[in-house]
């Protein structure tokens, strides 16, 4: 029971930092890529408090609503994550979370986040396959989907479920908002027509998405470290240093490709989970 | 007992008054009182069973026997003559061949066959029971300002509404009795007079293109039929009985045995919980009258069918053909329904899809036929019957007052009509949303599969919910878009239609508060009792906490702060020159330009045809296997092969 709450608490209190940290190191890794300097690591965190000092303005009375049941919802997400809760349940509230910010984007009725906020759906009906078959792949090997229980387990998860970890690695992509799959908004000015999905977000609304987005990036990277915790300590620290590639990983895939249309994105997904992820799933079934 | 026997014959009396009120007036308060009887005596029942547990019931009348095969007869002689004064020969075909089969069967081998109780309540009977005493008299209330405005929008057509409101009380007694029969032979005849109750409502319009549909949902339920009275054979002459219990009781012990006339049987719940290659019917349903497709969506036909595939899950099972057939069927239409969707922009029609593919997903559940599978399924058909009948009433009050039922048309319906669209969007968020009600079925489902070792079927469970979440949520897009200058429009709406919409939405959140209660005291016990042993629940009680506290919060936060801001409000972004009203936008002419948006629908990846083509297909040639196999074990049995 202490160990939930220490794990919630962690969470909320910690994740934010550690995912505005990695996005000032992603600039700035980005920057260098490009042979420009870059802003320094702190610039995310200086972004939102700028954010926060705008005018209080908005295109209707409830997106503000939806945009704040989304950052529950992500919120809630992680922390059911790391309080060791069920797998399946975090997805589930993944999903609401993210069909809230399409709302929020519907709602404007504007046409560009409208266009985002569809193309975020396309992306969702993209990833979900994958996401939910990494999860099973999860429960097969540990025989539970409580993440708890998948943390301690003996098994390296990574090796028998080596299919479904590239599998997931690849809808990382989507889900971190990085080229070739940054359909519904990307945080490059040179990708986008005006800013996709969050056009209508402006002040403390937008500083609230950066903010949810930063805790989303950490539970992500948490998916990855379950694929190497064994509850030992080499595990763990196995763990995080893939968890830092990957995501140095993520960043160069991020700067090294354009935009994919969403035919491509749509079919390549689908295919990767079907491949990588059913057969995986097939061959451990067998074995 | 005697409240069994009530709620069957009341509905039947009721309908025989209504067959001959005309007035509005009238046919408003016996509508009304009789919608509230049935629902205070099926939740009396309910409070009766709890009490008492009373299981079996003898019912040894031989006269019931002769009054309904003498109705029997009549209808399939009905049945023969309009076939063919339609021209549609095959639906006399099939009453001609499968009547006189049974009702010889009856007065020779089957006369000989001791049924010790005809009648049975159990803890399954009293869920249906109370999906159709409840959400099915709602809709008969809904129905009232429903068929006030059809009457109008139709006007100078002979008013057939005393005829209409007949039917749908017949069915509900028909309905209510097929759950509680233990008689096969008693259940078949309520099961075919439920097809042809669909029949008669799928018809109602007398268009052409209504009495083309209503004969293809009766042909293919006669289908069914045939297989229902192929699958009473078999029992009757091979194994020697004619009563579900001991057919399930034998299933239990070895599901393999019973998998002959299981298939048959299952053969017809497929047919009538409209699986592929028989959606057809359904969607053809679509035609009728709004309250026609709830009634027939949510708390009866489709219902039936899925009630008698989850009835006889201890005789299917993975192991044994018969359970092979029917989850193959269940889960590829659960995976190409829910993509068809997708294409489609018709409220109706998508409900259609989504209906199909949740029955899908409980005809699985049922064909895997472990306990923890049952439980996933029956927690679907209770959400689905409250949610989908919520989302159909919704779309009909919709479509008289927008005078369009297609989802491209409901722009702005958030400042047009808010309480309806608000409405729509709880019953939407209740169908794939965690943390409601459907998720949680879909949940358990999914590690019901898994733990049935089914890889290819958690497949199709992965791809089927991302098509799910992505045809919800354009929909809910739709309606959350708020478009300036709306008019509004609801001022119209009956107030019965509100009282009803506002009752499921209440119903929906209850349900989703008191599943955990509803998992402990029914269905747990009730599965007990059908596969022996302690049975857990799918979920954990620790999530079913999780999910009840999530509830809470997301009701609170609504109740709140929804729509209150203290922000000022500002035109969006329309490309730099917006004309100031959030409609037009100033176009490279200088000249004001609007602007339309639109969902997709992805034709080209998940066309209904298509999709239609793949799945009929492939559930045909699974059906011809699954009971080709039967035949052949049947011969195999009958030359005096042991099993």
């Amino acid at each position: 029971m202490v160990n939930v709450i220490i794990g919630i608490i962690a969470y909320i209190v910690l994740a934010p930092f550690v995912g505005g940290f990695l996005a000032g190191v992603d600039r700035i890794v980005s920057a260098r890529l490009q042979g420009r300097v870059g802003p320094p690591v702190l610039q995310p965190f200086y972004d939102v408090l700028k954010l926060r000092e705008k005018e209080d303005i908005t295109v209707n009375n409830v997106q503000d609503f939806y945009v704040a049941a989304f950052f529950i919802f992500v919120i809630a997400t992680g922390a059911i994550f790391f309080a060791g809760g069920d797998l399946l349940l975090v997805i589930f509230t993944l999903t609401t979370a993210s069909v809230l910010l399409i709302m929020a984007a519907y709602s404007s009725n504007s046409p560009y986040a409208q266009v985002g906020a569809q193309r975020e759906l396309l992306q969702m009906m993209a990833y979900e396959p994958m996401v939910l078959l990494t999860c099973v792949g999860f429960y097969m090997v540990n025989g539970s989907f409580e993440v708890r229980n998948i943390v301690t387990d003996a098994n390296m998860d990574f090796l028998p479920l080596i299919g479904v970890f590239f599998g997931f690695l690849f809808i990382l992509t989507i889900k971190l908002r990085k080229r070739p799959f940054d359909l519904s908004m990307s945080h490059h000015a040179h990708q986008e027509l005006v800013k996709g999905l969050v056009t209508e977000f402006s002040g403390k609304t937008f500083a609230l998405i950066e903010v949810a987005h930063w805790y989303e990036n950490v539970f992500l990277l948490g998916m990855i470290f379950l694929f190497f915790a064994n509850g030992t300590v080499w595990g763990a620290i196995l763990g995080v240093v893939v968890c830092i590639v990957v995501y140095f990983f993520e960043v160069l895939i991020d700067n090294s490709f354009a935009r994919v249309k969403w035919q491509a994105m749509f079919k390549a997904s689908w295919i990767v989970a079907l491949v990588l992820g059913c057969i995986n799933l097939f061959v451990l079934y067998l074995v | 007992m005697g409240t069994i026997f009530f709620l069957i014959l009341f509905p039947i009396a009721v309908a025989f008054v209504l067959l001959v009120t005309k007035a509005d007036a009238a046919r408003d308060v016996i509508v009304k009182i009789a919608a509230a009887v049935i629902a205070a005596a099926s939740i009396f029942l309910a409070v009766q069973y709890f009490k008492t547990g009373g299981e079996f019931y003898g019912v040894h009348y031989e006269w019931i026997n002769y009054v309904m095969m003498a109705i029997e007869a009549c209808l399939a002689i009905y049945i023969i003559i309009i076939g063919i004064r339609h021209k549609k020969y095959l639906a006399s075909l099939f009453a001609l061949i499968q009547t006189p089969l049974l009702i010889w069967f009856e007065l020779t081998e089957g006369h000989h066959i001791e049924v010790v109780s005809n009648m049975y309540f159990d803890r399954l009977s009293m869920i249906m029971v109370l999906i159709i005493g409840i959400v099915g008299s709602l809709i008969t209330v809904y129905a009232l300002g429903y068929m006030k405005d059809f009457q109008h929008h139709h006007h100078g057509e002979a008013d057939r509404r005393p005829w209409f409101f007949f039917v749908m009380f017949i069915f509900l007694g028909a309905m209510v009795g097929l759950v509680t029969s233990n008689n096969l032979i008693w259940m078949y005849f309520f099961w075919e007079i439920t097809s042809l109750s669909s029949f008669w409502l799928i018809g109602y319009t007398k268009t052409e293109e209504a009495t083309n549909n209503a004969f293809r949902a009766l042909i293919m339920n006669l289908a069914g039929g045939l297989g229902f009275a192929i699958g009473i054979l078999i029992l009757g002459f091979v194994y020697g009985t004619l009563e579900l219990s001991t057919m399930i009781t034998y299933g239990t012990m070895y599901s393999g045995i019973m998998a002959v006339p299981a298939a048959f049987l299952a053969f017809a719940g497929i047919t009538k919980a409209a699986q592929m290659p028989f959606n057809s019917w359904l969607l053809g349903a679509m035609v009728a009258p709004t309250p026609t497709s709830a009634l027939l969506h949510s708390s009866t036909m489709v219902k039936a069918g899925v009630f008698m595939i989850i009835k006889l899950a201890p005789c299917l099972g993975i192991s044994n053909w018969a359970g092979l057939m029917v989850t193959t069927v269940g889960g590829v239409t659960f995976l190409l329904a829910s993509f068809a969707a997708i294409s489609q922009s018709n409220a109706k029609k998508v409900l259609a899809y989504s209906t199909i593919a949740n029955l899908g997903l409980i005809v699985t559940c049922g064909g895997i036929g472990t306990a923890a599978a049952v439980w996933a399924g029956v927690m679907l058909i209770i959400f689905h019957a409250i949610t989908k009948s919520l989302l159909f009433l919704c779309v009909g009050t919709c479509e008289h007052n927008i005078g369009s039922r297609d989802i491209e048309d409901m722009d702005g319906l958030f400042e047009r009509m808010p309480r309806l669209a608000r409405f729509m969007m709880i019953g939407i968020a209740g169908m794939f949303l965690a943390p409601f009600g459907m998720l949680i079925s879909k949940w358990a489902s999914m590690t019901a599969f898994i733990d049935g070792g089914n890889i290819l079927l958690v497949g199709i469970i992965c791809f089927g919910s991302a098509a799910t979440a992505f045809y919800w949520t354009k929909w809910l897009g739709k309606l959350s878009a708020i478009v300036a200058n709306s008019e509004y429009v609801e001022g119209k709406v009956h107030k019965e239609e509100t009282f009803v919409h506002g009752t499921l939405v209440v119903l929906t959140i209850l349900a989703v508060l008191a599943f955990p209660l509803i998992s402990s005291t029914t269905l747990v016990p009730y599965l007990e009792i059908v596969f022996g042993g302690l049975s857990a629940m799918a979920l954990s009680a620790n999530n079913m906490i999780i999910m009840v506290v999530m509830v809470v919060v997301v009701l609170l936060m609504f109740a709140f702060f929804f729509g209150k801001t203290k922000k000022r409000i500002v035109p969006i972004y329309l490309a730099g020159a917006n004309e100031g009203d959030n409609l037009k936008y100033r176009g490279s002419m200088d000249k004001p330009v609007d602007f339309a948006l639109r969902n997709w629908h992805m034709e080209d990846y998940f066309g209904e045809k298509k999709m239609n083509l793949y799945g009929g297909v492939i559930t045909t040639v699974v059906i011809i296997i699954g009971l080709g196999m039967m035949i052949g074990n049947l011969v195999y049995i009958l030359t005096g092969g042991a099993m």
